[in-house]
C-alpha cells in the first residue's frame, strides 16, 4: 500500500497527529507494533493535564505544553474523553520548600501559565482536610487537570480511521528503505507500506526508529516509573492533583484522583537498561508508599488494587525533539515526549501539522471532516430512566458483565465492533472498564473471554490478554 | 413498581436458605435476585465433594448441595430471576435491579436479606511485584475455566496461598494433567481445612511450602516463572533465599473478601475484621429490614454453615415482616480477644427471646490444647477444651439464654482463648 504519511507509534501523540493531519486529503497510515493503541508510555502515567511551569523557560517543553494544556478540556469535550479540571497544588514542607514554590510560581508566569497562586497552611488544610498537618503552604494551578490517557489516544486514533486514515496493528517495524522518492516502511512480519513522509512518534523507540534511516542524533534513556492504584472507596481523600517539590529526577511522587474516582500515587522514578522492562518492584514501590504517606499521612495503603510501571522516553537534550531529520527532511522526529507529553500532545499536534505544511507545501483540505467518532455508551453514569430507555432498545445492556464496575454486555460487544475493535481482553479493560475494578477481573475476566470469543468468532483458546502470545487459557480439560 | 415482602439479593446457598426459611416462616411474596445464569453460586463450579457432611450427614459435590435447594425452590412460590444484578438499595428498602427481560426494575420491598457472597483478594492486593503477564489469576478464575467452560488455565503451576479454593485446584488441575510444582504459603501454617491437605497435596506429592512467598513474577506474554522466597517470624522475604521457579501460571488463593459494595452504599456498618456487616443474633443489619448471612456477612470455612446461619437471616427477616418480633434496642456487644479474630454476630439483643444465641468465631493463629471461654464482667460464664484451633477452621459455641440476662445496655461479652 502507498500513503502520503506513515506515522510510527500510535501512542497519544501518534494518534493525535494522526487525526490532525486526517483533515487534509491525503493518505495516511498510522503503525502501530502492538495489538492496540495506547500500549506503550499512553497507558501507564500519570494521566494528569499540568498547569506548565515544571519545564524551563524558552524550551519546546514549556511552550506545547501551555498551549496543549489550554486545547486539552475542549478536545476531550470534542471526542468524549473523561477529562476533570481539578487543579494541582505542589506542596512545600520547609521554608526551603515554600522557596522553590516561589521560584515554580515565577518560572510558571515566565510559561504564561494562567491562573497560578500560592496559598498558605489554612488555605491549603481547608481545600485539602487529609494533607499531612507539616505542609505550610502549596503553589495552587488552576488550569492543572486529569484525564483518561489511553481513552484520548483510542479516540483521537478513532476519529483518523473515521476519516480515512489507516491502522495498522502488530506491525513491528523493523527495516525502513527510501529510494528518493518514498520511504518502504517494513515489519518483522515480512508486510511493508510505501510512504512519501514517515512521522516517528515510536516512543521509546524512537531513536531505534530514526536509526532505520541513518539518523542517530536521538538519545534516549528508559526512566521507568512504577504507580500504585487504590480502590475508589478512598475516593474524596484528595481533591486536587497532589505534587511534592520535584527533584532532579521528575517532579517526584503525586498522589491524585483518576477520573474514574481512583486514587493514582507515583511515580517513582528510576533509569533502567533496555526499553521493555515495565516490571514493578518491592524496593519502588515501597518507596511511592513512604512518599505517598508522606503527603497524606491517612491514605490507607492496603486499598491498592493494582500496581504498574511505565517508561518515559527521556532524552538527553532534556527537550522534546520535534523537527525533521538532518539525515531526511521527509523523516520527521517527533521524539523524548516524556512529561509534559501528555498535557503537549494536542499542540504537539498542531506543531507537527505546521512542520507537514511548510514540508509538503499547501494540502487540499477534506470536504467533509468529522470532528469526533461516536462516543461509547457508558452504562455506571447513567441516570435510571437513561439505562431503563437503554435496556429497553437493547436488553443486552441489561446484563451486569463486570459488577465491580458496573460494565453491561452491550458495551463489551461494542467494544467488540467499534471503529477500532478490542481485539483482547485488555483491550476491553480499556474500552469499557470491565476487570479494572477492585476484584480485577476474577469474576468478570472468562465472561469477557467467552464474549471475545463469540464476538470476534475466534477459539477461546485463541484469545488473549494483549496479544502475541499472552493467551488466557492453555488448552481443554479432558 | 413490583411489591414484595422479601427480596433476597444472591442465590448461592445462603439465599437460597434464607428464602426457604422465610418461605417456611410463613412469608408470603419472595424474590431471589441472581446475577449469574442460574441459582446456586458458586457451588455450581465447585465439582469436588466434601459438601453437606453437616448439614445432610452425606458427602454431596457442590452442584449436588446446591441442587437439593433448588429442587425445594422450585416446589414454592418464591420468584427468582436470575441473570440480575442489584444496582442498589434505597433508604426505605427499594431494590433498584436490571436484567435483559424485564429491563430495569423497581422493586419495594419490606425486608432484605442480602446474601451476595465473597470474592477473591486480587495479586493487586498483596502487590506482588514483576511483569504483568497473562496466567496470573485466581484460584476461583481458574476453576471457573476448568469447571464451567471445559478450558484449563495453564500447564506448569504454582500456588500462592493454601486457602481450600487453592488446595482444590491443586488436585483438579493435576488431575487435568497439569503439573502443579507447589503451593506457598505466607503463613506458617495453612489457611485451608486439613481434609483438604491431606486429600489434595499430600495424596498428589504436591510440596506445600509454609512461610514462602512469591516475591516477583517474570515473563512477558505469559508468566515464565516466579521467584519465591522465604519469610521471617514477621512475614518479610529473606534475602538470600530466592528460588526461581519455572511455570505458565500463578495461581492465587490469598483470602476472601465479603463483597458488600450493595450494603455500604446503604450505609450499613461494615466489621473491619469480617468485612461484612455487623448484625444482631437475628442477623439484621443497623438498617432497619436488612439481613446479612453467607459469605458476604463474614467468610465461612463450610456451606453447611453458611446454610445454618441463613435459616437464622431467613426467619429474623419473616420475623421482622409479620411485625412479631419488637428488635430489641437493648443490645449488648461480644468481642473476640487473646487469639479470637472475630465473632459473630456482633451484637445480641436482650429480648423475651428464650433461644439460645449461637457465636461463631475465627482464632488468630493456631492453638492446640486450649480453652475457649467466654466471660462477662470478668465472669466465666462458658469454658470449653480444644484439643486444636486453627484459623482455616471456623469454631462456635451455643450461649444460653440464661446467661444473656443480668446484662446492661452495651457491656461486653468477651470471647477468648487460653493456653
Amino acid at each position: 500500500m502507498s500513503y502520503d504519511i506513515a506515522i510510527i507509534g500510535a501512542g497519544v501523540v501518534g494518534s493525535l497527529i494522526a487525526r490532525k493531519l486526517s483533515k487534509y486529503d491525503i493518505k495516511i497510515a498510522l503503525i502501530e507494533k502492538c495489538n492496540d493503541v495506547a500500549m506503550g508510555t499512553s497507558k501507564a502515567n500519570s494521566a494528569i493535564v499540568h498547569a506548565g511551569f515544571d519545564a524551563l523557560p524558552g524550551t519546546l517543553k514549556a511552550d506545547l505544553n501551555v498551549k496543549g494544556t489550554k486545547l486539552m478540556g475542549y478536545l476531550c469535550e470534542e471526542l468524549g474523553v473523561p477529562f476533570k479540571n481539578i487543579g494541582s497544588l505542589v506542596i512545600a514542607f520547609n521554608e526551603e520548600e515554600m522557596e522553590t514554590l516561589t521560584s515554580l510560581l515565577k518560572r510558571g508566569e515566565e510559561n504564561n501559565v494562567p491562573g497560578l497562586k500560592i496559598i498558605g497552611q489554612d488555605r491549603l488544610h481547608e481545600m485539602e482536610p487529609n494533607i499531612s498537618k507539616r505542609a505550610l503552604g502549596a503553589l495552587w494551578a488552576k488550569t492543572a487537570s486529569i484525564v483518561c490517557p489511553y481513552e484520548l489516544t483510542l479516540a483521537a486514533a478513532e476519529c483518523a480511521v473515521i476519516n480515512g486514515c489507516e491502522l495498522y496493528r502488530n506491525f513491528e517495524v523493523s527495516q525502513i528503505d527510501f529510494d528518493n522518492e518514498q520511504f518502504t516502511v517494513k515489519a518483522k512480519t515480512g508486510e511493508e507500506i510505501n510512504a512519501k513522509y514517515v512521522i516517528n512518534a515510536a516512543g521509546i523507540y524512537s531513536d531505534f526508529i530514526a536509526s532505520l534511516i541513518g539518523d542517530e542524533s536521538i538519545e534516549l534513556v528508559a526512566r521507568k516509573g512504577e504507580y500504585l492504584l487504590m480502590d475508589k472507596n478512598l475516593g474524596g481523600v484528595v481533591n486536587h492533583v497532589i505534587f511534592q517539590c520535584p527533584t532532579k529526577m521528575g517532579k517526584g511522587v503525586l498522589v491524585t484522583p483518576t477520573v474514574d474516582g481512583n486514587i493514582l500515587t507515583g511515580p517513582s522514578a528510576k533509569d533502567i537498561e533496555g526499553k521493555d522492562d515495565i516490571s514493578t518492584t518491592s524496593d519502588e514501590l515501597n518507596m511511592v508508599r513512604t512518599y505517598t504517606s508522606y503527603s497524606i499521612p491517612n491514605v490507607k495503603l492496603n486499598s491498592v488494587i493494582t500496581s504498574f510501571a511505565g517508561i518515559r522516553a527521556h532524552s538527553t537534550k532534556n527537550d522534546f525533539i520535534i523537527e525533521p531529520s538532518k539525515v531526511n527532511p521527509h523523516f520527521i522526529n517527533v521524539a523524548g515526549i516524556e512529561s509534559p507529553g501528555l498535557s503537549a500532545a494536542p499542540a504537539i499536534a498542531e506543531y507537527v501539522e505546521e512542520i507537514m505544511l511548510d514540508t509538503m507545501g499547501k494540502l487540499p483540505k477534506k470536504v467533509k471532516w468529522q470532528r469526533t467518532r461516536p462516543e461509547p455508551v457508558r452504562f455506571r453514569e447513567l441516570s435510571t430512566v437513561e439505562r431503563r430507555e437503554l435496556i429497553e432498545k437493547n436488553p443486552a445492556y441489561g446484563q451486569i458483565v463486570c459488577r465491580c464496575e458496573t460494565v453491561t454486555e452491550g458495551e463489551i460487544i461494542d467494544a467488540c465492533h467499534s471503529t477500532i475493535p478490542a481485539l483482547d481482553l485488555d483491550g476491553i479493560k480499556r474500552r469499557t472498564r470491565a476487570g479494572m475494578g477492585r476484584c480485577q477481573s476474577g469474576f468478570c475476566g472468562p465472561k469477557v473471554a467467552e464474549i471475545i470469543s463469540r464476538e470476534l468468532k475466534e477459539d477461546l483458546l485463541d484469545v488473549t490478554k494483549f496479544g502475541r502470545k499472552s493467551n488466557v487459557v492453555v488448552g481443554k480439560t479432558k | 413498581m413490583l411489591k414484595y415482602d422479601l427480596v433476597v439479593v444472591g442465590g448461592g446457598p445462603a439465599g437460597m436458605a434464607a428464602a426457604l426459611k422465610a418461605k417456611e416462616c410463613g412469608v408470603e411474596k419472595i424474590l431471589i435476585c441472581e446475577r449469574d445464569e442460574t441459582l446456586g453460586g458458586i457451588l455450581e463450579q465447585c465439582i469436588h465433594t466434601g459438601f453437606g457432611l453437616h448439614y445432610f450427614g452425606e458427602e454431596l459435590s457442590g452442584p449436588e448441595y446446591a441442587a437439593r435447594f433448588i429442587e425445594q425452590i422450585e416446589q414454592t412460590d418464591i420468584d427468582v430471576k436470575v441473570n440480575t444484578m442489584v444496582l442498589d438499595i434505597t433508604t426505605n428498602n427499594d431494590v433498584i435491579a436490571i436484567n435483559k427481560d424485564d429491563g430495569l426494575m423497581e422493586i419495594s420491598s419490606t425486608a432484605i436479606v442480602l446474601a451476595m457472597g465473597c470474592r477473591e483478594r486480587p495479586r493487586g492486593a498483596i502487590s506482588i511485584p514483576g511483569t504483568r503477564p497473562a496466567g496470573v489469576m485466581t484460584a476461583g478464575t481458574a476453576q471457573r475455566y476448568a469447571n464451567i467452560q471445559g478450558y484449563l488455565a495453564g500447564k506448569e503451576v504454582v500456588i500462592l496461598g493454601s486457602g481450600d479454593i487453592g488446595l482444590i485446584m491443586a488436585r483438579r488441575m493435576t488431575l487435568e494433567g497439569a503439573k502443579v510444582k507447589m503451593v506457598c504459603e505466607l503463613m506458617p501454617y495453612s489457611g485451608g481445612l486439613t481434609r483438604n491437605i491431606v486429600q489434595c497435596l499430600e495424596d498428589f506429592d504436591i510440596p506445600l511450602k509454609l512461610s514462602h512467598t512469591v516475591t516477583q513474577i517474570h515473563g512477558d506474554d505469559r508468566v515464565e516463572g516466579v521467584t519465591i522466597s522465604k519469610v521471617d517470624s514477621n512475614l518479610k522475604p529473606i534475602p538470600g533465599t530466592e528460588e526461581y521457579v519455572p511455570c505458565d501460571t500463578l495461581m492465587l488463593s490469598v483470602g476472601l473478601l465479603p463483597e458488600n459494595e450493595l450494603s455500604r452504599s446503604v450505609g450499613i456498618y461494615l466489621d473491619r475484621i469480617t468485612g461484612g456487616a455487623i448484625v444482631d443474633q437475628y442477623r439484621e443489619t443497623n438498617h432497619e429490614g436488612v439481613f446479612a448471612c453467607g459469605n458476604v456477612l463474614h467468610v465461612h470455612d463450610l456451606v453447611d454453615f453458611v446454610t445454618q446461619e441463613s435459616q437464622i437471616a431467613g426467619e429474623g427477616a419473616a420475623n421482622y415482616i409479620k411485625g412479631k418480633k419488637a428488635f430489641s434496642d437493648y443490645r449488648i456487644h461480644t468481642k473476640g480477644v487473646n487469639g479470637v479474630r472475630y465473632v459473630v454476630p456482633q451484637r445480641i439483643c436482650i429480648d423475651d427471646s428464650d433461644q439460645p444465641v449461637k457465636l461463631y468465631f475465627r482464632v488468630g493463629q493456631v492453638f492446640t490444647n486450649a480453652t475457649v471461654k467466654v466471660t462477662r464482667n470478668g465472669n466465666v460464664i462458658y469454658a470449653k477444651k480444644k484439643r486444636k484451633l486453627a484459623p482455616g477452621e471456623m469454631e462456635n459455641i451455643i450461649i444460653k439464654p440464661e446467661d444473656l440476662q443480668e446484662f446492661s445496655e452495651g457491656d461486653y461479652l468477651y470471647i477468648e482463648v487460653e493456653g
